[in-house]
């Protein structure tokens, strides 16, 4: 198991890479922290004839505070996230999933745009990147543009990522005051990625559940948000029938996978289980 | 065929130029051009651990790293373990403990202790499995090892080098 014959770049500017890529399109890939690409290649599912490494530009390695929210640089590893103080007081979810991705190997080389740009449907972070409504920005020599995680992931594998676009940075936009926050997944005991992955962001005002947002993967082709589940709880209270009739909406519209992991059915009932365990804990830490 | 590069790199704390070609894998690198075949192939797809590297203070699988990442960087493998003077602790504690059967995963296993270790010289139980979740033993099972780690860290509390 040896990857196709290749040459190599690594850039130490985002500059230079948007050259690079935009010389070479199709024929080209990036590289981050290459722990899906590198496996794929091996196997050769994936044969570039020019890697472009982008472990060598610092400038897309960051956490920081902006308008209210964080940005956070394409390169920014798992770990590096999972261990953020700032991530961590505020946005616990997002700091948790990536502490359950994988395992420490794997955390310590594998990147946020990584994830997204891979778009695998077992992936933790965009559930949690879909419930936070972060926003995916991407640059080209062409120039910069940037979307919502949610029109971003297309499909399995399949995103709008043009063929000359590089992620350079997932920007998390602040959250409204009393606002909780959960990742609740069902790992494949092997790899840990999710069989079903459920993140929940609760923003309570008195007893009433003023502004839900849900995403969910693993189960289907893609991460989805769970936006009939949200409806169904959004000013309302978080009584026991409420959670419930939430979680069974979760299920509803989603084509299930089914395969040696789960059947369909099974990652339904997942679904349902994990929608209400993230709700609750989520709504816990909102008070 | 793009031609091979020229890669320097600290190795166990010894400066070591190579020449690879851009799609060798660490782990090729280590094993076939540096002879330092302690470290293990397993799956060779980044799930079992035994390939398992310090790279800048962080472990790593060297088998989904690329040689030419190496570029300036600082090394550990199992062959930096012990000192002169003899085994490590760490090694020791995995002989007394019985920790290992046909020893592929050792290697890795040992190289991932060292780097907690370093940073946490007294874990519990459950962060050691937590840290160890990316190394996968086929045949002693895990209780040994963690037995091992626990047991290791106490030594090294007890006598620091
Ligand atoms: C054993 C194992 C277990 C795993 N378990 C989990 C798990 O439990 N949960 C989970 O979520 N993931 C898991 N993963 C996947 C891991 O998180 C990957 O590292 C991640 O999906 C991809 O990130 P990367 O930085 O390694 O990207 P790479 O492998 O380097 O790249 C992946 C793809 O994204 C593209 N790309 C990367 N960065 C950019 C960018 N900035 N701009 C444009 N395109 C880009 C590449 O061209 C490539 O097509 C696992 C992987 C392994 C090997
Ligand atoms: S050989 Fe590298 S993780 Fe298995
Ligand atoms: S001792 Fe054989 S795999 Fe661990």
């Amino acid at each position: 198991m040896t990857t196709s014959s290749f040459e190599y770049f690594a850039p130490t500017t985002l500059g230079e890479a948007q050259t690079l890529l935009s010389q070479y399109g199709g024929d080209a890939k990036i590289v981050a922290g290459g722990h899906s690409l590198i496996p794929t290649m091996k196997i050769r599912l994936a044969e570039p004839k020019y890697l472009i490494d982008l472990g060598r530009i610092s400038e897309l390695s960051y956490i920081r505070e902006q308008e209210g929210g964080i940005a956070i640089g394409a390169m920014t590893t798992y770990y590096q996230i999972e261990s953020s103080s700032t991530v961590r007081s505020r946005y616990l979810a997002l700091a948790e999933a990536s502490g359950e991705v994988a395992d420490m190997q794997v955390r310590n080389k594998g990147t946020i745009g990584g994830s997204l740009a891979h778009a695998d449907p077992a992936a933790d972070l965009p559930a949690v990147i879909l419930a936070l409504e972060g926003q995916i920005s991407l640059a080209s020599s062409g120039g910069q543009r940037t979307l919502v995680a949610d029109d971003f992931l297309v499909d399995t594998f399949s995103t709008a990522l043009g063929d000359d676009e590089i992620i350079a940075e997932i920007r998390i936009p602040a959250l409204p005051a009393n606002t909780g926050g959960s990742y609740k997944k069902f790992g494949n005991k092997a790899s840990h990625f999710a069989i079903v992955g459920v993140s929940a962001i609760v923003t309570m005002s008195g007893g009433t559940c003023q502004r839900v947002r849900i995403g969910i993967t693993g189960a289907g082709p893609r991460a989805v948000r769970g936006r009939s589940a949200e409806a169904v709880l959004e000013g309302k209270e978080p009584t026991g029938s409420n959670l419930a009739q939430a979680s069974e909406q979760a299920a509803q519209g989603i084509d299930f996978l089914g395969d040696i992991h789960a059947s369909e059915e099974y990652r339904a009932h997942l679904t349902r289980v994990f929608t209400r365990r993230a709700l609750e804990e989520a709504i816990s830490r909102a008070r | 065929m793009p031609g091979k590069v020229h890669v320097q790199s600290n190795i166990n704390g010894e400066d070591t130029d190579f020449l690879c070609e851009p799609r060798q894998s660490l782990l090729e690198v280590l094993r076939d051009v540096l002879s330092l075949t302690g470290t293990k192939e397993g799956c060779n797809d980044g799930n079992c651990g035994a390939c398992t590297v310090i790279m800048d203070g962080r472990i790593v699988d060297s088998c989904c790293v690329l040689g030419v990442e190496a570029q300036g960087k600082q090394l550990t493998t199992i062959e930096g373990i012990a000192s002169a003077d003899g085994l490590h602790p760490i090694q020791q504690a995995f002989l007394e403990n019985a920790s290992l059967q046909c020893g592929i995963c050792t290697p890795g296993f040992i190289v991932a202790v060292k780097a907690l270790l370093d940073r946490e010289p007294k874990p519990t139980e459950q962060r050691v499995r937590h840290w160890l979740a990316g190394n996968l033993c086929r045949c002693t099972g895990y209780d040994k090892i963690v037995r091992a780690v626990l047991d290791a860290s106490e030594k090294i509390q007890a006598s620091p080098r």
